[in-house]
C-alpha cells in the first residue's frame, strides 16, 4: 500500500516537473525543475529495488551533470530572451500532433506487450549492490573498461572544444593592450 | 505496483522530452530535454530488470548514465564554442554549414 501511494505522488511530481520544464522561459528554472525530476526518478529506483542506481542517479545526474548545466547557463548569461518564432512553417503544430501520436503509440505498445496488471516477481538477490558489482565486474568487465577510455576522451575533447583558439586569444590581448593602463600598475 | 505503470510513466517522460526537443529553440533547454529522455529510458531499463528479477538491466542503465555524463561534457563544450562564435544559444541561428 505504501508503495502505491509513494509511486503515485512521485509520478505526479515527476511528470509535473518535466511538463513545467517545457514551459519555462528561464533556463535556470528549467534546470532546477529537471533536478527535481531526477530526484523523483531516484525515488522510483528505490521502489524498484535498485538502491545503488538511486545513489548514482543523485550523485551523477542531480549532482555533477546539472551543476555543469547551471555553470554553462551562468557562463552564457541568463538574461537572453528566447525567440519562439519558427523558421519552418507549422513546425509547432506538427510537433504537437506527432507528440500526441507518440504518447498514444507508446501506451498502446506497453499495454499490448507487457500489460498493466501483471504482478511483479520477487528480486533475484537480497543485496542489490553486491549483485550489481558481481555482474559488472564479471560479465560486463570489458564494457566497463571501455567506458573509462570514453570518459578520458570526452574530458580531453571538452578541453579542446572549449579552449580559445590562437587568433581569438590574440584579439583579446590586443583589446586589453589598447585599453588605458590602470594607474596602480607599475610600468 | 504493476511494472506496466512504471513503463507508462517512462513513456510519458520520454515523450515530454521529445516535445521539448521539437519545440524549444534554446540549445541548453533542448539538451536538458535530451537528458530527460535518457532518464526516462533508464527508468524503463530498471523496471524491466525488476520484472525479470535480474540486475543486467540495472548495469545497462549504469552504463547509459556514464555515457550520458560524457555526452553532456562534449555537448556543453560544443554549445560554449558556438556561443563564442555567434553570441547566441539559439539553434535556428546555427543554420549554415560553415563557421
Amino acid at each position: 500500500m505504501g508503495e502505491v501511494i509513494t509511486f503515485w505522488i512521485t509520478a505526479t511530481v515527476s511528470v509535473g516537473a518535466a511538463a513545467f520544464m517545457l514551459f519555462q522561459r528561464n533556463a535556470v528554472h528549467a534546470a532546477l525543475l529537471l533536478i527535481l525530476n531526477q530526484f523523483t526518478l531516484a525515488v522510483l529506483f528505490v521502489l524498484l529495488d535498485a538502491p545503488f542506481l538511486a545513489a548514482v542517479q543523485v550523485i551523477v545526474y542531480a549532482g555533477a551533470i546539472m551543476v555543469l548545466f547551471l555553470f554553462v547557463i551562468m557562463f552564457l548569461g541568463v538574461d537572453r530572451r528566447e525567440v519562439l518564432r519558427d523558421r519552418i512553417r507549422l513546425q509547432r503544430p506538427a510537433a504537437i500532433a506527432l507528440w500526441v501520436f507518440l504518447v498514444a503509440a507508446v501506451i498502446f505498445l506497453i499495454q499490448v506487450g507487457v500489460g498493466l496488471s501483471e504482478p511483479r516477481l520477487p528480486p533475484a538477490s537480497g543485496d542489490n549492490v553486491r549483485a550489481v558489482a558481481r555482474v559488472l565486474f564479471t560479465d560486463f568487465v570489458f564494457p566497463f573498461e571501455v567506458t573509462s577510455v570514453l570518459l578520458i576522451v570526452a574530458a580531453i575533447a571538452a578541453m579542446v572544444l572549449a579552449r580559445r583558439t590562437g587568433e581569438e586569444e590574440a584579439e583579446t590581448r590586443a583589446a586589453t593592450r589598447s585599453a588605458p593602463p590602470r594607474p596602480e600598475e607599475p610600468v | 505496483m504493476p511494472i506496466g505503470a512504471y513503463l507508462i510513466l517512462s513513456g510519458v517522460l520520454f515523450s515530454i522530452g521529445t516535445l521539448g526537443v521539437l519545440v524549444r529553440k534554446n540549445a541548453l533547454v533542448i539538451f536538458m530535454s535530451v537528458e530527460l529522455q535518457l532518464n526516462a529510458v533508464n527508468l524503463s531499463l530498471v523496471a524491466f530488470a525488476r520484472r525479470l528479477g535480474e540486475v543486467d538491466g540495472q548495469v545497462l542503465a549504469f552504463f547509459s548514465m556514464v555515457v550520458a555524463a560524457a555526452e553532456v561534457v562534449v555537448g556543453l563544450a560544443i554549445i560554449v564554442s558556438i556561443f563564442r562564435r555567434r553570441s547566441s544559444a539559439d539553434v535556428d541561428e546555427v543554420s549554415v554549414m560553415r563557421w
